[in-house]
């Protein structure tokens, strides 16, 4: 089974979100060829063959447009007869995918989880709070795949076959005019980042950040906060992780200052490993905790600190 | 300027996640439901500032059965000049996005706005189905939307950070947060509600592509592992010899 799989870049390489997507298209064909469609800059063949892409459907203009990326990736199909598309659960693969599935007259199943089992494949709902096996009843299927679930698989391919594509895709509608980095630079942005140090209004200020950026330094994770914080200033929106701000699922969630609203978990409790710091014994986010530290963010984040740093990570 | 906002019910977040029907289907009883607040938050809002900024006119549209007219209602009163309720109960996305366009196809709609997905499916696919259905552009996961003179700038969730776009009317934009700040619905506005225009739309045949063969309650999380305030080097030894994450 012939799968293509699209995938979102920067600065000339798959993004993480897409190496993932990459490695579960490999996956699932099992054998048969996988063909990638990438747009825009690309150096070499992105780092794509390593996870076992065989082909490299490359247009040379980027594309911005939801509707025309969608009409690359069936025409990308259409060329190597593929019925399956994959991309990853990320910005482009949100706005290209449920485009495609109406092209192709597909199912869609977003934000999948594992590879299919048994004719059913796996993905979160209620917010983490339960698992849904979903199946799919047509022939032709669009999967995104939720970043950090299944990993980078190293597919023991050589370089990918790079091939010019320019298919028809029609007028672009959708101008993208500018671009906002966030986070500082070199950080893993949150969706895909694999380890995260959070804090909560426990800080007692947005002067204090400077121990849970340490922290997160030492442990090369990305910062998030919690809504609170968000809401009131003290840190950046884009940083909010939660039940309205950002779903995260990193191997690593580290959380200082933050009781634990249902809320906040609903955002973060798909994480493999949760730490939680808190001066109040009976902070309810305890409960969803692997780990946890009953003692003043203050004094543990620079022991914390420390400690990693003697470990040379 | 004439909006159209995709308006769900999801379950409080607080409620009790149970199963039915040999864990088919979710089980509802008990359960208080509420606006999606993606759909209410963010999209509603942002429709209603760009109407009070701009005039026109906001309807909201909402694939489900009768029960899910308070939910409606609730909007009305947040401000929506009236409501559609297209009365299906469907199986997957593709089913209420072609519901949805259905309704909006030839009505003249400039914007459809909905939220970026719903808390209790969290699939955020039902917005792009219907940009693609009504051959409209579509922005997904925008934090910010403004309109002047037919056109639309909005900055939408990007690799690695946001990026700005201008994209002319109509178009379909899905909402995250920073697009708008909740509105609590006033005894006014709940008045107003109760004689507000809501129409019911009997649902087209369409087949789902899609449907979920069982609900899985995730495995109970393990008692969590206390580590001695003052040894907080203990913490980084367990999460590298025995979690082995770092």
């Amino acid at each position: 089974m012939s799968v293509v799989v699209w995938i979102s870049t920067k600065e000339g390489a798959a993004t993480k979100a897409g190496l993932e997507a990459a490695s579960f298209a490999v996956a699932l064909a099992s054998g048969s060829p996988v063909t990638a469609v990438v747009a825009g800059e690309l150096v070499g063949d992105g780092g794509l063959g390593a996870v076992g892409v065989g082909q490299v459907l490359h247009r040379a203009e980027g594309l911005q447009d939801s509707g025309q990326w969608a009409r690359c990736v069936q025409a990308a199909m259409q060329q190597v007869g593929a019925s399956v598309a994959v991309g990853g659960h990320d910005a482009l693969g949100k706005a290209v995918a449920p485009r495609l599935a109406v092209r192709l007259g597909a199912g869609l199943v977003s934000g999948v989880t594992a590879l299919p089992t048994g004719g059913v494949v796996r993905r979160n709902v209620f917010s983490g709070k339960a698992v849904a096996d979903v199946q799919v009843r047509t022939e032709q299927v669009v999967y995104t795949l939720t970043p950090n679930a299944f990993g980078v698989q190293n597919g023991g391919g050589g370089a990918a076959n790079v091939v010019p594509f320019a298919p028809e895709v029609g007028a672009a509608r959708e101008v993208v005019t500018g671009f906002q980095a966030a986070g500082s630079a070199g950080q893993v942005p949150l969706p895909e980042a694999e380890r995260v140090v959070s804090a909560g209004r426990g800080l007692r200020g947005p002067e204090h950040w400077g121990i849970v950026e340490e922290l997160a330094e030492a442990l090369h994770a990305t910062t998030a906060c919690s809504r609170p914080v968000a809401d009131i200033g003290w840190r950046p929106h884009h940083e909010h992780v939660g039940q309205t701000g950002v779903t995260i699922r990193p191997n690593l969630y580290i959380a200082a200052g933050i009781s634990g609203a249902i809320q906040h978990l609903a955002g973060v409790n798909q994480s493999k490993v949760i730490v939680v710091i808190n001066t109040d014994p009976e902070a309810p986010f305890f409960k969803a905790a692997d780990y946890g530290i009953v003692g003043d963010a203050f004094e543990v984040l620079p022991k914390l600190t420390a400690a990693a740093k003697a470990l040379g990570m | 300027m004439k909006i159209l906002v995709c308006i769900s019910q999801s379950p409080d977040t607080t409620s009790r996640i149970a199963f039915t029907d040999g864990d088919t289907r979710f089980d509802a009883n008990g359960v208080t439901y509420i606006v999606n607040p993606y759909d209410e938050w963010y999209a509603l809002v942002r429709a209603l500032e760009l109407k009070e900024a701009l005039g026109g006119e906001v309807t909201t549209v909402t694939v489900g059965p009768a029960a899910s007219e308070q939910v409606i209602r609730k909007a009305l009163a947040i401000g929506a000049d009236d409501a559609v309720r297209i009365d299906a109960e469907p199986t997957d996305a593709l089913q209420v996005a072609r519901w949805i366009a259905d309704y909006a196809r030839g009505k003249g709609f400039d914007l459809v706005l909905a939220g970026k997905e719903t808390i209790d499916h969290n699939g955020g696919m039902v917005p792009g189905m219907v940009a693609e259905l009504l051959d409209m552009p579509y922005v997904a996961s925008a934090a910010a939307l403004e309109v002047t003179g037919g056109q639309a700038t909005v900055r939408r969730e990007a690799v690695g950070g946001t990026e700005s776009l201008t994209v002319a009317l109509p178009l379909v934009v899905s909402a995250a947060k920073g697009m708008a700040e909740q509105r609590i619905p006033n005894m006014r506005g709940i008045m107003a509600a109760r004689t507000k225009p809501l129409e019911t739309v009997a649902p087209a045949a369409t087949e789902p592509a899609t449907s979920v063969a069982k609900f899985t309650l995730p495995p109970a999380k393990g008692a969590c592992r206390m580590v001695p305030a003052d040894q907080p080097e203990e913490l980084i030894r367990l999460l590298r010899e025995e979690a082995k994450i770092i």
